[in-house]
């Protein structure tokens, strides 16, 4: 399996210097489909590596760098546009790594720029980037309802001239969903970086990574959002994570976050057959990229859906979006 | 997967897996003059999979990805296999290759100078190319021409080229049979046959050419030519490239000389002769 090799070779980069070509073609393949090409570059720096990586690598490298100013970019333009608004933008994932200059940041893949603000200054902080260029990219008034009285977060918007895209952020788990992290503490004790930005306390970080990989979706792109988790670990502390995940209703998330990213970036743990169930899931890719393991791939798209709503409620959306023609991929 | 090949054409290596045997034979038959590079780490990996588990043995077919992939890329059918392989390695060239700045535009090459023919699919760019192959120059490939953000040349990606509708005969017949690929029926783009070019073309895929003349080729209108200016050059060009935005300020630098240093005409010409006694007069008066 080839994200077992991925997994090995970023826990222990000096390991690739046993690989042969079928390795190494397996190893970039599950790179690549994990959108960890980057991270791998970073971490396979100064080590031994064949020609013919080499500038694959190298290509890696210098697409983060790119991405990187983009998204910087990106948060500058969202800074200017709030801009009196007494609305200071929390920067989340990949653009908050990067502005904060955190590991996690390194040779990060960074796609949509997202914010978080106080949920009472939504509508200000909507009409505000309207006023700056930036414009609702789904159309359709099921979807744009449908994220507005149950999502935490806005309908994305793009911006027309730069076509890139935001999500605004009032809370970092859908409504729907069981637990309820506390908003107004993520945004209290934010810390600011200037540039009139800010991003989340390290133990929030932590917190935020976790509720996206484990309380909400499918898992897919797990093993890059798990090395965000084992990244963001070194910079906080056991107990004040502990508090931190109570005040948040995710103590057991967090407690089996830091379990898998040790399994499988660090030192090693003792794994629940739970956690070896979502071991099982992150590591279905094969040596040429492609997806196995695709009854269970399956199983834990139908449990996103499971832990975002409640039943009946679940029954009425995937009927509607089934009649407008949405089909799982 | 469980047909494999790898190929190198010029600076990229392709990874190619299949569900099915025959676009490979078909590829490995095409491709045979080219390096054999078995086995070796690849730039890229393409994959020729079945749409669902289905489609690999009934009315098969193929889904095209690989490394970077769309996920609303159409099915093509298992017959035009060899399209489909030809089409993964270009997906892959245009959304993940980043070592040059990629025109779309056909390249030949005389005495170490480079003539660039860019345009919209059924411009002509990929006939006049072979064609110009076939005369003197040699081809550096059809699809892709390939700048170099430090010193400016343009280098080769010597491909199959590939040729459409009413291109096929008037191209089969100056080269012969032997070095055509099969009839491909009623693609999304028409037939399609596909063209080996020739030895030189592929055994100097590594060497590059200094850019002398940028040509917009236009089929199908009175023969007329104009100037074009460096603003509406650096536009066109910026959307015949795929990868200008990720090639960041390099990419800049590099297109702002290209533009600067290479004179550029539109032509416009009803056949292939009259077209060829364009581009050998306009390529004169540059001498």
């Amino acid at each position: 399996m080839s994200a077992a090799l991925l997994v090995e070779v970023l826990r222990h980069p000096a390991g690739a210097a046993r690989l042969n070509a079928v390795g190494w073609n397996g190893l970039l393949a599950a790179a690549k489909a994990e959108r960890l090409t980057g991270a791998l570059a970073f971490r396979l720096e100064g080590q031994p590596v064949p020609g013919a990586a080499g500038p694959v690598l190298a290509d890696a490298r210098a697409d983060a760098a790119r991405e990187a100013q983009q998204a910087l970019w990106e948060a500058d333009r969202a800074a200017a546009a709030l801009h009196g608004s007494g609305v200071r933008p929390v920067l989340l994932k990949g653009a908050a790594y990067v502005a904060a200059r955190l590991a996690a940041g390194q040779g990060r893949f960074i796609g949509d720029l997202d914010i978080l603000v106080p949920r009472d200054a939504l509508d200000d902080v909507e009409a505000r980037l309207m006023a700056a260029g930036w414009e609702w990219a789904k159309p359709d008034p099921y979807d744009d309802a449908y994220y507005r009285r149950w999502m935490h977060e806005l309908p994305p918007m793009i911006h027309a001239e730069r076509d890139r895209m935001i999500d605004v952020h009032h809370t970092i788990l859908p409504l729907t969903a069981r637990p309820t992290p506390d908003a107004a503490a993520l945004i209290a004790d934010a810390v600011d970086i200037g540039g009139g930005l800010s991003v989340l306390s390290p133990e929030d970080r932590v917190v935020h990574a976790v509720a996206h990989l484990l309380a909400d979706g499918d898992l897919q792109g797990g093993l890059r959002n798990l090395w965000d988790i084992h990244c963001l670990l070194a910079d906080v502390d056991p107990a004040r994570l502990e508090a931190r995940a109570v005040r948040h209703g995710l103590l057991a998330h967090v407690r089996q976050a830091r379990r898998l990213a040790a399994g499988l970036y660090g030192a090693g743990s003792r794994l629940t057959p739970w956690d070896r169930i979502i071991v099982a899931r992150f590591l279905a890719r094969d040596g040429w990229g492609r997806e196995t393991r695709k009854a269970l791939v399956f199983a834990f798209y139908l449990r996103s859906h499971w832990l975002r709503m409640p039943p009946l409620m679940l029954a009425r959306h995937l009927w509607t979006k089934w009649r407008k023609g949405h089909r799982p991929a | 997967m469980r047909h494999a090949l790898t190929l190198r054409i010029g600076p990229a290596t392709f990874r190619i897996g299949s569900a099915w045997r025959a676009p490979l034979a078909q590829i490995a038959h095409l491709y045979a003059a080219y390096p054999r590079v078995e086995g070796a780490i690849a730039d890229f990996t393409v994959r020729l999979q079945p749409t669902n588990m289905l489609r690999r043995w009934v009315r098969p077919s193929i889904f095209i990805t690989g490394d970077h992939g769309l996920a609303d890329a159409a099915p093509m059918s298992l017959a035009h296999g060899l399209l489909a392989a030809e089409m993964g390695m270009n997906l892959q060239m245009a959304l993940g290759w980043r070592r040059h700045l990629l025109l779309h535009a056909s390249s030949v090459e005389k005495d170490g100078r480079a003539l660039v023919m860019t345009g919209e699919s059924g411009s002509g760019k990929s006939t006049l190319a072979a064609l110009l192959g076939e005369r003197g120059w040699r081809l550096m490939g059809d699809e892709f021409a390939l700048l170099d953000l430090e010193c400016g040349a343009i280098l080769p990606f010597p491909r199959l080229v590939s040729l459409k509708n009413g291109a096929i005969d008037v191209v089969a017949d100056a080269v012969g049979e032997a070095r055509m690929g099969p009839l491909l029926r009623a693609t999304a783009k028409g037939d399609i046959r596909h063209m080996i070019p020739r030895d030189g073309a592929v055994s100097r895929m590594d060497e590059g050419a200094t850019p002398r003349l940028l040509l917009f080729p236009r089929f199908g209108h009175r023969a007329e030519e104009r100037a074009v200016g460096q603003g509406e050059v650096f536009m066109r060009l910026t959307q015949a490239s795929t990868n200008y935005v990720a090639a960041g300020e390099a990419g800049f630098r590099a297109l702002t000389r290209f533009v600067a240093d290479v004179p550029a005409r539109a032509v416009d010409f009803s056949s292939g002769d009259e077209a060829i006694a364009m581009v050998e007069r306009l390529w004169d008066e540059r001498a």
